[in-house]
This record gives C-alpha cells, sequence and structure tokens, in this order.
C-alpha cells in the first residue's frame, strides 16, 4: 500500500520525477563515461601494443616507458640487439606525436612485418610509392578515407596506399626513415622491440641483455602490459574524484530540492496521514523512498544514457575515443547517488514528520 | 447498568501561542459522552469546537485539565502514543472531506487500514458498512471523479475501516447540498444505531444537530449547557 502511494505520488507529478530522475542521471552518466572511456582507450592501446607481437621493449638510459615522443635511441642499437642470441627479430619505430590523442609511427615495415605477421590489409597493401601511407580501417571510416585518398600529416600530402584491420600498433603508419627525415630524427628511434625465439626464456634474456647494454632498459612486454592500467595515466583518479564529488553535489541538491518542493505542495496530504495514524518514522520513511526511488530511476538513467554515449562516439568518431561499458562501476555509482538522494531527501523528510498536523490540515 | 462514560473531559483548557499572544481556545472543559452515544456540537465560528476535537483525537496536546479517552489519559500521552490512538481509537471525517487526491477511494480506505495495522483479510462488518454508504462500486475512482457526497461517504468509510471507538466528524455536511446532507446524515445514523458507533458530530445546521441523541452548545471555549 505504501509501494503504491509512492508511485502515485511520483506519478502525479510527472514532468518533476522525469526531470529530477533526468538531472540526476547526468553526473551518473559523466562518470561511467569517463571511467569507460579511460578503460577503453587503455584496453585498445593494449590490444595494439599485443599486436606488435614483441616479447622486449628497449628504451634508451632515463627514458620513462611510458609516453614514447622523441627519438632517443641510436639506430644502430637495432643491428646491433639483432646479433644478439635468442632475438629473433628486431625492430626499431619512430613514434611522432600529431597532438591529442592521436600518433603516427614510422616502421621498418620487413622487419615490423616479421615480428607481427604483417598488417591485415582491407584494401590495398604496402607502401610503394614515395607518399604512401597506411590507416587503420576505424580511421579511414572516421575520415571517410578510400585507397588514393589524400591524407595531410606532419604537414606533407600522402596518398592511402594500404587500410588495415585494427589491432596492431597504431592507426597511422609511414616508413621509418620518411618520419625520421621529416622530424629531423635522422639515425634514431622511439623504442626497439625484441621478438626472442623461446618466449619461457625471456625473463633470462632480459638479464643477459641488461648486463651487456648497461644503462639502456629492457621490459617485458607482460610486464609492460600489466603496467597499461588505470594507475599509470597521471590525474586520472583525481579527475575521478573530482566528477564523483560533482555527482554526489548534484544528487544531493536535485532531490533536496524536488523533494522539499513536494513537501510543501504535499502539506494537506501529510496532514491527512498523520490524522489516520501515520507515525514520524512513516511520513519520513515515505519521503526518503521516493527519493531513493528517483536516484535509482537517475541511475538506471544514467547507464542507458552511457550506452548511447558509446553508440555516439562509436557512429561519430570511431578512430579517436573507445568507451568501454563498465558494469563494474554500476553498483558505485548506484551507491553514490543513492546516498546523495538519502542525504538530500533528509532535511525534506524530517520537516514533513514533524508538521503539525493542525496547521497542515488547515493549510489550502 | 452504568458502564464508565467513553469520554471524560473536567476542566480542559487549551492556549494556542500566536507569537506573542496567547490565545485561548478552550477556557474550562467539562463533557462526558457515553459509548454509543451521537452527540451533536454547535456554536459559533472560534468557540473552539474543532480544537476540542482535535485534543480528543490526539493531534495536539491539552494545555490544562483531564481528558480520558476510552480509559487512557490523553494530557499524559507523548507524541507517540497520540499517534497510536489516532491508528486504533479515534477516526476523523473533516468537512473538507481530505481524501488522498492520488489515490482511488479504494486505495484511500485500504491506507486507512494499512496504517491501522489491521490484517487484509475480508472484514464482513465492513463490506456491509460499504453497502451502508452505497459507495461499494465507486471504489475504482479517484477524488476528482466523486461528488462531494460520495467524496464524503468514501471519507467516513475510510474513518470506521479500522472500527474506532469515536468517530470525531467536525461539520461533515458543510460542504454539501442538502441531499448530499441528507444521505450523509442518513448514514452516520445508521453507523450509530446498527454498529453501535459512537460518534460526536460539529454542526451549524440545528436540522443536522437533531439526527444526535443529544446537543451541546459552545460558546468563547466554553460549553454553555453542560451534557
Ligand atoms: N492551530 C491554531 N493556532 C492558533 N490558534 C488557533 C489554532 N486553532 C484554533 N485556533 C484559535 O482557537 C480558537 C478556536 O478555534 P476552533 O477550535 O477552530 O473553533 P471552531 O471550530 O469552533 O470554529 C479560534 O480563536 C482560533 O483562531
Ligand atoms: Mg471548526
Amino acid at each position: 500500500m505504501t509501494f503504491k502511494l509512492i508511485l502515485e505520488n511520483m506519478r502525479y507529478r510527472p514532468l518533476r520525477s522525469l526531470l529530477s530522475a533526468l538531472l540526476i542521471a547526468i553526473p551518473v552518466t559523466l562518470i561511467l563515461t569517463l571511467v569507460g572511456m579511460s578503460q577503453g582507450m587503455l584496453a585498445e592501446s593494449a590490444r595494439r601494443t599485443r599486436g606488435i607481437g614483441a616479447d622486449i621493449m628497449v628504451r634508451p638510459p632515463n627514458a620513462a616507458f611510458m609516453g614514447f615522443s622523441g627519438a632517443p635511441t641510436p639506430e644502430k642499437m637495432v643491428s646491433a640487439l639483432a646479433q644478439e642470441p635468442h632475438i629473433a627479430v628486431a625492430t626499431g619505430v619512430i613514434v611522432q606525436g600529431l597532438g591529442g590523442l592521436e600518433n603516427v609511427q614510422g616502421v621498418d615495415l620487413e622487419q615490423f612485418d616479421k615480428m607481427s605477421g604483417g598488417f591485415e590489409y582491407i584494401q590495398g597493401g604496402p607502401f610503394k610509392g614515395p607518399d604512401d601511407i597506411l590507416v587503420e580501417e576505424s580511421y579511414a571510416r572516421q575520415h571517410k578515407l578510400r585507397l588514393g585518398s589524400p591524407v595531410q600529416v606532419l604537414g606533407h600530402s600522402w596518398r592511402v596506399a594500404g587500410i588495415f584491420a585494427s589491432g596492431k600498433l597504431t592507426r597511422i603508419v609511414l616508413p621509418l626513415d620518411v618520419v625520421q627525415k621529416l622530424t629531423a630524427n635522422i639515425g634514431h628511434v622511439s623504442i626497439i622491440y625484441l621478438k626472442v625465439d623461446n618466449p619461457a626464456n625471456v625473463g633470462s634474456d632480459i638479464d643477459a641483455l641488461s648486463k651487456k647494454f648497461e644503462g639502456f632498459r629492457f621490459l617485458s612486454m607482460t610486464e609492460y602490459l600489466s603496467m597499461v592500467s588505470a594507475d599509470s595515466v597521471p590525474f586520472l583518479h583525481p579527475f575521478i574524484n573530482v566528477i564523483v564529488g560533482i555527482g554526489v553535489v548534484i544528487g544531493f541538491a536535485v532531490v533536496c530540492l524536488s523533494m522539499y518542493m513536494a513537501v510543501l505542495q504535499r502539506t494537506r496530504e501529510i496532514g491527512i496521514l498523520k490524522s489516520l495514524g501515520a507515525s514520524k518514522s512513516y511520513v519520513l520513511g515515505l519521503i526518503v523512498a521516493e527519493a531513493l526511488a528517483m536516484g535509482l530511476a537517475g541511475t538506471v538513467g544514467g547507464i542507458l544514457l552511457s550506452f548511447v554515449g558509446r553508440w555516439l562516439i562509436m557512429t561519430l568518431v570511431p578512430a579517436s575515443l573507445t568507451q568501454a561499458i563498465v558494469p563494474e562501476w554500476w553498483p558505485r555509482t548506484a551507491a553514490i547517488v543513492l546516498g546523495a538522494s538519502l542525504l538530500g531527501a533528509l532535511y525534506p523528510g524530517l520537516r514533513a514528520a514533524r508538521q503539525d498536523p493542525i496547521e497542515a490540515l488547515a493549510y489550502e | 447498568m452504568s458502564e464508565a462514560p467513553i469520554i471524560e473531559i473536567r476542566g480542559l483548557r487549551k492556549v494556542y501561542r500566536v507569537g506573542k499572544v496567547d490565545v485561548e481556545a478552550l477556557r474550562g472543559v467539562d463533557l462526558q459522552v457515553s459509548r454509543g452515544e451521537f452527540l451533536s456540537i454547535v456554536g459559533p465560528s472560534g468557540s473552539g469546537k474543532s480544537t476540542l476535537f482535535h485534543i480528543v483525537g490526539g493531534l495536539t496536546p491539552p494545555t490544562a485539565g483531564v481528558v480520558r479517552v476510552a480509559g487512557d489519559d490523553v494530557g499524559a500521552m507523548s507524541d507517540a502514543t497520540r499517534t497510536r490512538m489516532r491508528k486504533q481509537t479515534v477516526s476523523f471525517v473533516f468537512q473538507k472531506f481530505n481524501l488522498l487526491p492520488n489515490l482511488t477511494a479504494g486505495d484511500n480506505i485500504e491506507l486507512a487500514r494499512y496504517l491501522g495495522g489491521k490484517d487484509h483479510s475480508q472484514d464482513a462488518g465492513f463490506q456491509e458498512a460499504l453497502d451502508l454508504l452505497g459507495i461499494a462500486h465507486r471504489m475504482g475512482h479517484k477524488p476528482s471523479e466523486l461528488s462531494g457526497g460520495e467524496q464524503q461517504r468514501v471519507a467516513i468509510a475510510r474513518a470506521i475501516v479500522n472500527h474506532p471507538a469515536i468517530l470525531l466528524a467536525d461539520e461533515p455536511t458543510g460542504n454539501l447540498d442538502s441531499a448530499n446532507s441528507g444521505a450523509v446524515l442518513e448514514v452516520l445514523r445508521d453507523l450509530n444505531e446498527r454498529l453501535g458507533q459512537t460518534i460526536l458530530m460539529i454542526t451549524h445546521n440545528p436540522d443536522a444537530a437533531a439526527y444526535g441523541h443529544r446537543t451541546v452548545h459552545m460558546q468563547d471555549g466554553r460549553i454553555l449547557e453542560p451534557g
């Protein structure tokens, strides 16, 4: 019966209930989208890195493993490392950021194909002419590129020679020497990837290499991939915390205002309930339950909106952002929003509970 | 055989504090009501009739005096105990019907039953009362779809659903035309005669007051002819 009363009260002011739920849904969507995007992009980047097919990653002295722009490693190291025992393939890659999340990578296609098994071309194939460029399928889709389409990268106009399936290295690929020339890094690479003859011995291989090439840092890909997590992205955690904080404040304010308005509008009804023997706690419970129902509706709405957001990203900008759906965050956001709703309902609820039934019944 | 009165009031005073001014709503009321009685209360506006009901019904505590309802001292009750009294012992019928607008007639009654803590099993006596009230076929309608007379009969049904010892009706026909007034007054008399319901009714109308066994007059917070 109580449930029916709450439901009918919400239905009686559908616009108020809907608007409140929608406002609550916004921070839920924000949180889920932010977390989903960071996880989606990390997963995407890990997938591309795995697609390289390397076992070991080499960085020069004093370089970090995260963020590869710049070309601090002499290219001679590639051939030196290739001579080492147990090293099946060694290849150097140069990474040039293009602003934002985009980068172009210069590869030695022959060695890279040996290591990775080669790009899987959906259209076209490897570089033929001097102005040829390879792009990933999602990039081609977003920028409506076909074979032969012109692409402006690094202040130069290229021609699409091949479109490859996603999941390998990066989205835009040029020959190594071309990028070296354009970025004034002749003879240098950003990073060297190694493939060993027996992956089971990667640990001892790394020990041997570290001893011989002092100062250089050798990291197994397994270890590197385990580092690629939300914890390795600077500012992500504080940023999420800020959004969560905003969510709490919005949820609290929306529920508090909405329920306060409802209590004022229902002064007389509350008086009637009290004349029928409803206790203070029952009246408080009614208001809190309605607030929680609104919070729950907002949570569900927010989750649905995060799917809508993902669909929009995939449809409009497939090559820029990847948003994962993060169900493990649903209960967390629900708890955040319901907690805020509960707090927001407290003041209006207590006010309703304390209302003098005689004054309430006299209220017009 | 003389039974103890169901309502026993001696020296009842009620002072409302409005800002810095004390308003004396009741200035020493003495009244006894027997079980099964139908008592009419008449008097000019502001004479304290509603205040008397609010105290007997546990909506507000007395300032001074003794008020015993069904054997319990209302003046000594805590807020929670008065809430329990409203649940179980007394119930109200108001001039403005006071049905919950968002619920159907049936749900208004169900909610009162739920709040009263009675179980939901079929209640033959109540079904009889619904027939008596002639509203059994209107249960699925919201108050806005009912006539004033129907609304008031639903309010009466709601008031008696938990079989209260005392029914307090504050100008129950004040908002009704004469035909509907007649119907509501008949219902109250039937409830009193057939089910032995104790009823106190405030009214302005002498014809309405005549439905009671006895009439008391109030003026300036006092009862003029003590019953
Ligand atoms: N809640 C209240 N606060 C302050 N004064 C009140 C309140 N209720 C009633 N009064 C005052 O008490 C007096 C008696 O009112 P009431 O019992 O409503 O009389 P009646 O029902 O006979 O018209 C009036 O002067 C009224 O203004
Ligand atoms: Mg009155």
